[in-house]
Parts: C-alpha cells; structure tokens; sequence
C-alpha cells in the first residue's frame, strides 16, 4: 500500500530522515512511534502529500509521489483521510456540515443523500446524534477527534492517516478510541497509519510498529517482538516503568 | 476506483437487480428507481461496496426485504450501516421569525453590544489611572515596539496619501480659484483644509485599516488560543500586556504622523500651486502663516490623540469579542475597522460643533 524507500527529509542544516525506509500492507494497523522530534508527523505529513521530501521515494497504492503532479495528486488524496492532531474541524460549520465538505466537494451526490450520509459516519463513530447540529468549539476533546475520523471516512478512503489520536484524552475516552479505530478497520477493511506515544493503544490495536530513531526505521515488528529487541534506543523507550507497566498480562 | 462501471440498479416487479460498483464514487453517475419499493434485492452482481453505497442500497429497498446473493463482507457491512443508520429524521425546522421579533433582537443585540464596549472603555480608563499612578508598572518595551510599528513603518503610506491628498485639493479648488484671477487663494484653501481636517481624518483612516486591524486580529487569535486565559492565569492583566501600551503608541503615534501629513499635504499643493496656478514656493510659504493662522494646525493635531484612543479601543474590544475559530477572528477585525472609522467620523463631526461654539 505504502512504500518509503530511501526518504531523505532536510529543514535548513537539520537533517531529519537519511535513508529511511518503510513498508505499510493492505489491511493493517501500523504506529510509527519514536522519541521527541524523531520526525514522525513529517513522514507522515509526507506520505499524505502536504510535505515533500528532499530526496527518495514513496509509493503510494503503487503511485510514485516524487514529481506528482497536481492533477494526480488530487485523484490520490481523494482515496485516504487523515485526522490532525488538534482535530482540525472547520470552527464556522457544525459536525453535519465537516463531514459533508468532502462529499459536497468531490461527488455530484443530493444533498439528501450527503446529509445521511454524514449522519451515517457520525453514528459510525459513536458521536450522539444531536453532535451533527454543534460547532466544533461546543464539542468535548474527545467528540471533537470522534468528529475528525468521521470527517477522514466521509468517502470512505481505504487508508487513514491518525496523528496522535488518543494524545490529550482521558484513559477511558482514550481507550473507547482505541476500540473504535479497531472496529472501523476490522468493519470496512482499513488500512490505517498512526502516530502515537500511547503504550496502551500500541498493544491493543496495532498490527506492526515502526520505530524512529537516529533518522531512520531502527525497527518495524509486532509490539511483542519489539520490546524484546536490543536496540538501546528502542530498549530505552520501552524499557522504563511507563513501557513495563503497559505490557499485556503474562 | 474505477468510475467506468458506475452502480446499476433495475427494477423488475418488486425485484430490484444491482450491479457494479457500490461505491462512493459508483453512485454518483447512477440512475436509480423510486425509494422503498422493493422487497427483494438481488445483489450478486456488486463488485463493491462502501458505506455510502449500503446505505443507498437500505433507502432503495423496502423495510424487511429479502437480500439474495449477498457477499458475506458486504453483508457484514450492510449490517453494519443499517445498525448505525439513524432514523430519518427532518432536519431542524426552519423557524421564521416575524419581521418585528428580529427588529427587536437586532436592537437589543446592539445595545448589548453598547455596554460592552462602554464597560471596556471604562476597564481600560481604570487600568491607565493605574498605570499613571505608577509609571514604572507600565510595560515601555511594547510600547515602544507599537510605536514603531504603528507610527514608523506607517510613515511612507501616510506620506504618500496626504501628498496626493494635497495635489487633488489644490487641483479641485485651483480651477475654480483661476476663474476668478484669485490664484493666491489657493494658499487659504490648502492650508486650512489639509492643518485643520484632511491630514488628521485621512491619517487617522490609513491608521484604523492598518493598526486598528491589526490589533482586533492579534487580540482575537490570542483569545482563540487560549493566550488571553494563560495571561490571566499567571497573573497578568491582559488590559495591562494588551491593550494599555497599543493605547499609549498610538496616542504618540498618530499626532506624529499627522504632522508629518501636514508637511506632505501642503507640499502637494505646493506642487500644484506652482505647476497649474503659477504660485512660487516663495509667495505660498510667505503668505501661508499670515493666511492660516496657527490655531487651525493645533486644533487638527489636538483631535489626533482622541482618535488613536478610539482606534485603539475598538481595535483592542473587537479582539476580545472573538468567539469560536478563523471565521469569528475575520469578522471581528472588519468590525473593527468599519466601527473605529465610523466612530472617528462621529467624533470629527461632535469636534466640529464644539469649536465652532468655542470660536476656535
């Protein structure tokens, strides 16, 4: 689905990927974990074509974004979402009228149809239905990033993009996330990508974990056999009581 | 996706036959039949199937019809959507309120809108008795740096209007002076128009869209993010950090800068004296102090200060007023503007009555 070969990221003298690569399947949850500044939203700002890369290659569903075009690009980002860290909502339109944006903008559909649609995607997600009417500022912090997967599945794109997605959520808003994201890649066969620092949702919904560090993919396995690795770096950042306390019983 | 084989749906009797792709992209081109009335949906021949696409599928079938051929994984995602799939209900009702009820809300709405920027006035009033009590509470490096930005890199904008200021006028007015052989007149004309009103009403203008903006959009960002609370958390009166030192450049700010348009605008007509009427440089300059004696310039600088102060306020008021995101920070800055250049208008014309029962 995703191939990252060779990526080279460079802001002024700050050399911030040499090198790295990376491989996403069809059909599976993969974090990209790694410490502070290790330039995990870069690559995935990258992959979803809001930053280019100063050198290498990614492929995306087999398409080469290097010199991409305008034109393509479009057809590409109409075939994945993304949710931003912050949630992004657009404050002057309700929750109804996010989801819609997407449709209204990249189909002829009625606006009947749109409108159950987004009320769809806003059930989908486990939102109330009187959150279609409210503005992004009257929504909690965790209805809010529930609203932004809603917006991301408007078209049902077969990839999705997480930034951070349980990162300012309480334990419980978080872990009903966590099960919310598994149940829409189980249900509709997703591809998802996520950056994460969370352990917990690390073991509980990711299939691989790639891990950043010293510019580059150190490790890309299981959660299991990742803590098991002797890298010092992954070691470090698993190893410490936070990483130890998080690990699955037995 | 493949757009080439769009959804298809055929109605025979009460059997409707689906083919091609399901998708949000397939159902767009697609021709359907009428909503609800088939009772058996013979779906063997989708190629694909999205969220979008089941639940069109659900409106076209009727409410327990019999689903043959189905796919397992697009059985489960039907099933799926028709858990999900919220009763229809009709959006919220259009209310219409009675001409009357709105005059009335409008009203209300803005006197409202009133007493809030009296209160705010009153609130800045206070924290500058404070800040005059105490000089040295007062933050001097903001001011200093709005000074720079609200006068300094004003400078060559408020130049170049008040020159051309000058030149219209002195166009306009020398026509009809030269009809009549009054060419000297034009001195009178000038001077008076640019020291006692031009100058200071087109600067304070230039000033209200340039700074006055600028203010409301830093203050109204601020409070989207929070920064306004996190002041307020620390410790720090925001009226004290925020508003207090853009208040205090621009009363500095704005009678410089009228000055510097004064000079600009007679230079223009000046220019124009010269070039169309055959008034020197000599005979306009010897005979401007006798013309325009030097109350009219005081009284077009005195206005100055008063029209930063309201600049500045509105400017400052309108940031605080943010609520929401982007759009509400957009509207209240042309608020700003729009109610700083309206207010200078109104005290223009209040300072207008004033001096003509003091005779000034």
């Amino acid at each position: 689905m995703i191939e990252v070969r060779g990526l080279r990221t460079q802001f002024g003298a700050l050399v911030l990927h040499q090198d790295l690569d990376l491989s996403v399947r069809r059909g599976e949850v993969l974090a990209i974990v790694g410490g502070s500044g290790s330039g995990k939203t870069t690559l995935l700002r990258e992959i979803a074509l809001l930053e280019r890369p100063a050198a290498g290659s990614i492929r995306l569903f087999g398409e080469e974004l290097a010199g991409i075009g305008e034109a393509e690009a479009f057809g590409l980002r109409r075939r994945f979402g993304m949710m931003f860290q912050q949630g992004a909502l657009f404050s002057s339109l309700t929750v109804r009228e996010n989801i819609a944006v997407p449709l209204r903008e990249h189909t002829r559909l009625p606006a009947r149809l749109i409108a159950e649609i987004a009320e769809l995607k806003i059930a989908l997600v486990g939102l109330p239905a009187h959150a279609a009417g409210r503005y992004p500022r009257e929504l909690s912090g965790g209805m809010v990033k529930r609203a932004a997967v809603a917006r991301a599945l408007a078209l049902d794109p077969g990839l999705l993009f997480l930034d951070e997605p349980t990162a300012g959520l309480d334990p419980v808003g978080a872990g009903g996330f966590d099960e919310l994201v598994l149940a829409l890649q189980q249900a509709l066969g997703l591809t998802v990508v996520m950056v994460t620092h969370d352990l917990d949702s690390l073991w509980r919904i990711t299939d691989r974990v790639a891990f950043l560090g010293e510019r580059r993919v150190l490790a890309c396995a299981p959660m299991a056999e990742l803590t098991r690795a002797a890298q010092p770096l992954i070691r470090a950042y698993f190893g410490g009581p936070r990483g130890r306390a998080a690990l699955p019983p037995g | 996706m493949d757009i080439a084989t769009p959804a298809r749906a055929e109605l025979e009797g009460t059997c409707l036959r689906c083919a091609g792709l399901w998708t949000v992209a397939g159902i767009e081109a697609a021709r359907l039949p009428p909503e609800g009335v088939a009772s058996r949906v013979d779906a063997a021949a989708i190629a694909a199937l999205d969220t979008c696409g089941a639940l069109l599928l659900l409106k076209l079938a009727a409410p327990g019809a019999r689903w043959d051929g189905l796919r397992p994984e697009h059985a489960a995602l039907l099933e799926l959507v028709r858990a999900h799939r919220l009763p229809a209900e009709a959006g919220p009702p259009a209310r219409e309120e009675n001409p009357l009820a709105q005059l009335g809300r409008a009203v209300t709405e803005h006197a409202r809108g009133l007493g809030e920027l009296l209160a705010f006035i009153g609130e800045a009033s206070a924290a500058l008795g404070r800040a005059l009590l105490a000089p040295r509470r007062l933050r001097w490096k903001p001011v200093l740096a709005n000074l720079e930005t609200a006068g300094f890199e004003a400078l060559p904008i408020v130049g170049l209007l008040a020159f051309l200021m000058g030149v219209v006028i002195a166009y306009q007015g020398g026509m009809q002076l030269r009809l009549y052989g009054a060419n000297i007149f034009i001195v009178e004309l000038v001077g008076l128009t640019m020291l006692r009103e031009m100058a200071v009403l087109m600067t304070a203008i230039i000033v209200a869209g340039r700074t006055g903006s600028a203010y409301a959009a830093q203050i109204g960002t601020m409070c989207v993010t929070e920064e306004v609370d996190a002041l307020r958390t620390i410790g720090i009166r925001p009226m004290e950090l925020l508003v207090l030192p853009k208040m205090l450049a621009l009363m500095v700010a704005l009678p410089l800068l009228t000055v510097f348009a004064d000079i600009l605008g007679v230079l223009g007509g000046m220019a124009t004296a010269l070039l169309l009427l055959d008034v020197s440089f000599t005979e306009f300059l010897d005979r401007l102090p006798r013309a325009v004696p030097v109350r009219h310039f005081f009284v077009g600088l005195g206005k100055a200060p008063v029209f930063a102060a309201l600049i500045a306020l509105v400017g400052c008021f309108q940031g605080f007023q943010v609520r929401g995101g982007a759009e509400a920070v957009g509207r209240q800055t042309t608020q700003s503007v729009v109610q700083a250049i309206f207010l200078v208008m109104v005290a223009d014309a209040a300072f207008s009555v004033l001096f003509s029962w003091l005779k000034i």
